[in-house]
């Protein structure tokens, strides 16, 4: 009984310390003081200057929230893209350049953040490329579509290999195979290389904030690095944050019932 | 029948993956219609013929005719023929229906033609009431016969099989292969079916192709190649049969296990070693001893649904295997006989072992690379001359430790013969040896190899 009481609570405890952070905020996002921290009574106002866009300098807050968008999205489509074509690639290939091949694709995974963007930095300019939006989307890029690959990967060996064949046995040309049948095998695959794409652009801050250039170019993460050097955190991000926290919460609330779905059909069909 | 009747014919046709020789110079047509099946154990190259000729990969040299056009260099898509995978390869996000469709949607066949002949495929292999099924929820042998029904749907001329059937259990797989032979005949189109499995080609076939390590070895029909199998390889892999070295005294006359009998085998020649296979039902065993050829003891008999399979010692010490009705009681002396044509006569594939050596010295060859101690060889062998060795099968040593023997190598095949047994020898260096022993050798050990030096006898 005891055993079992802390058991309980020792789960919990993590789960707390775990989760107060983000609880911290949640909390003092219906409150207006400007100091996190201090409660000023309950007050829903920040979410609604959030939502109005009136508050003091935050037009450039939510620019940073489309800019992050905006890059995630394109960041994410292009990896899925070129993942998906370098994991079919990658499976085909056999011994030592399959090795060196899966080998470099981990590279930029384990290769710190600061090394990348520094790197990519020089690169950029050594180039030519304009520092802003295509620079960072490209950066981005690099770092994304290692994490589609792993992901599409698995999806390949799961495949039947015959079915490629199958299908142009049956008609159709290289490219008809590809997409009619290989294509759809990869789907599950490449939807969570694009959710895991999705959330490391989301996030990033050393590569965004070496490629991003002069011109102002603000993403949430160095927005909210200026902001807090500026000194303290806009209010506002508060109320942000938490609907961040939240979305993703639902998304992953939606994915795992969709999952348990799925399996619970398969078993019943077996 | 002519030429005419041929829809493919495959000239000269040769395959390597990696160094290694998969295909070695297939030569065959398959005439129009025809249920011809390409048998032979695992790694004989039948599941690269059967992908050569559906174009999944190209063939080295040689070529393969259909209708008068050299395909070996088409697309698979662009090949008048469709395929049934082994595993099936249904699309698994497709429905019954839509896996049917697939190639008739790709042709651009108009909406309700479509629908017509999906509907027939599915009806001719009982599977009308599962079209909105997922792939995955049907059983094996359904997954089958939409793979059967997909890949009739396009019309082929010739429907290549790959397996079809090895992945289901023995009762689906009887009556799969009597659907499939039905189906065979409704359609009126050529099937290559590709086995393992003996009992399934010879049930099957019009046509048998027997084939090892790449080449063919037999083509024939069902009943020609179970009763005149032409080497010991193709006795051995179809059907039960007592293989005996034997001895061609003349014409119609033929010695083994120590007694003469009649045969109707000519043109041997005088004193020729043969091989010899009888079927296991060919042999006739009766209680008494009055009117049979030769007699013997029975040593086991045991029940296998419709007849016995007995064994039995005979008088000079061969143990054969026999098929009868009736059974007979294990200890009992029985008298057996067998009729002129139950007996085939194949020729050897060799006598000895024959191989090039290198003289070392006057006592010394150089065989496969390593040092054997010979006789004198006496004059005219000059150092570093280079001389042909026979070896007898039954004069190589086999050691159970490798590092006992000058070579070693692996046993890559054993064949009972009656009263010892012949095994194939593949040494390290990839060149077979034959050997007869009474030693009890497994497929797969490793052995070391010796001969005495009086063996090894200078040929030329």
């Amino acid at each position: 009984m005891i055993r079992k009481f802390f058991a309980q609570a020792y789960i919990w405890l993590l789960l707390i310390i775990l989760y107060a952070p983000i609880l911290f905020i949640a909390v003092f996002s219906f409150t207006e003081s400007k100091v996190l921290g201090n409660w000023t009574g309950f007050s829903t106002k920040l979410y609604e200057n959030l939502t109005q866009g009136s508050l003091d300098g935050g037009s450039s807050l939510m620019s940073a929230l489309q800019n992050t968008l905006i890059i995630a999205v394109v960041a994410a489509a292009l990896s899925t893209l070129l993942g998906t074509m370098a994991a079919i690639g990658m499976f085909y290939l056999r011994g030592g350049k399959k090795k060196a091949i899966t080998f470099m694709n981990n590279i930029p995974i384990i290769n710190p953040d600061i090394i990348t963007g520094v790197s990519l930095f020089l690169l950029f300019i050594f180039m030519r490329i304009t520092q802003g939006y295509t620079s960072v989307i490209l950066a981005h890029i690099t770092f994304c579509t290692p994490y589609v690959v792993l992901s599409v990967l698995p999806k390949m060996s799961q495949m039947n290999p015959n079915i490629y064949e199958a299908a142009r046995d049956l008609g159709a040309t290289q490219f008809q195979a590809l997409r009619k049948v290989v294509i759809p095998q990869l789907i599950p695959g490449m939807v969570s290389g694009f959710i895991l794409a999705f959330t490391m652009s989301l996030d990033d801050f050393a590569v965004t904030f070496f490629t991003r250039g002069t011109i102002g170019l603000d993403t949430l993460s160095t927005y909210i690095y200026a902001d807090a050097r500026k000194g303290g955190l806009t209010p506002e991000l508060r109320p942000l944050m938490t609907i961040i926290f939240l979305t993703i919460l639902v998304l992953l609330i939606i994915i795992n019932i969709r999952q348990q779905r799925l399996a619970q059909r398969n078993e019943l069909k077996k | 029948m002519g030429k005419e009747n041929h829809i493919i014919e495959i000239n000269h046709l040769s395959k390597s993956y990696g160094g290694t020789e998969v295909l070695k110079d297939i030569n065959l047509y398959i005439n129009k219609g025809e249920f011809i099946t390409i048998l032979g154990p695992s790694g004989c190259g039948k599941t690269t013929l059967l992908r050569l000729i559906g174009g999944f990969s190209n063939p080295d040299s040689g070529e393969i005719i259909m209708d008068g056009k050299d395909i070996s260099g088409t697309p698979p898509h662009l090949r008048p023929l469709n395929t049934v995978f082994q595993k099936y390869a249904l699309f698994p996000h497709l429905d019954v229906y839509d896996n049917v469709a697939f190639g008739l949607k790709l042709a651009h066949v108009p909406e309700d033609e479509i629908d017509k002949r999906v509907r027939k495929m599915l009806k001719m292999v009982s599977m009308s009431d599962y079209e909105d099924r997922d792939i995955d929820s049907l059983s094996g042998g359904q997954q089958q016969r939409v793979a059967i029904a997909r890949a009739l749907a396009n019309m082929p001329k010739v429907l290549l099989l790959d397996e079809p059937l090895s992945a289901l259990d023995a009762k689906m797989r009887k009556d799969m292969q009597i659907e499939l032979k039905e189906l065979h005949k409704k359609m009126g189109i050529t099937f290559i079916f590709v086995t393992h499995d003996q009992e399934e080609a010879l049930t099957m076939s019009d046509t048998i192709v027997v084939m090892k390590e790449g080449r063919i070895q037999q083509i024939g029909t069902p009943v020609d190649i179970y009763n005149e199998p032409v080497n010991e390889f193709v006795a051995n892999f179809i059907g039960e049969s007592n293989i005996l070295d034997a001895t061609m005294i003349e014409d119609r006359k033929v010695n083994f296990i120590g007694h003469d009998f009649e045969c109707v085998d000519e043109g041997f020649g005088n004193d020729v070693p043969v091989d010899v296979v009888i079927r296991p039902e060919d042999i006739y065993i009766m209680k008494q001893l009055a009117g049979a050829q030769f007699s013997g003891k029975v040593t086991s008999c045991t029940f296998k649904g419709v007849f016995y399979e007995i064994f039995v010692q005979t008088d000079n010490d061969y143990e054969l295997m026999i098929q009868d009705y009736n059974p007979f009681e294990i200890g009992s002396e029985v008298g057996m006989l067998i009729k002129p044509q139950d007996i085939q006569v194949m020729h050897k594939s060799c006598t000895r072992n024959e191989m090039d050596a290198e003289v070392i010295d006057d006592t010394h060859l150089r065989i496969f690379g390593e040092e054997f101690e010979c006789k004198s060889l006496g004059e005219g062998h000059e150092a570093g001359s280079k001389v042909r060795v026979g070896v007898n099968f039954n004069k190589i040593d086999l050691q159970d430790n490798q590092e006992d023997g000058i070579l070693w190598g692996e046993v890559a095949n054993l064949l009972y013969k009656g009263d010892h047994y012949h095994l194939l020898i593949r040494i390290d260096t990839g060149e077979d040896l034959l050997v007869d022993t009474n030693d009890i050798w497994d497929k797969g050990d490793l052995v070391g190899i010796k001969i005495a030096p009086k063996d090894i006898k200078i040929i030329g």
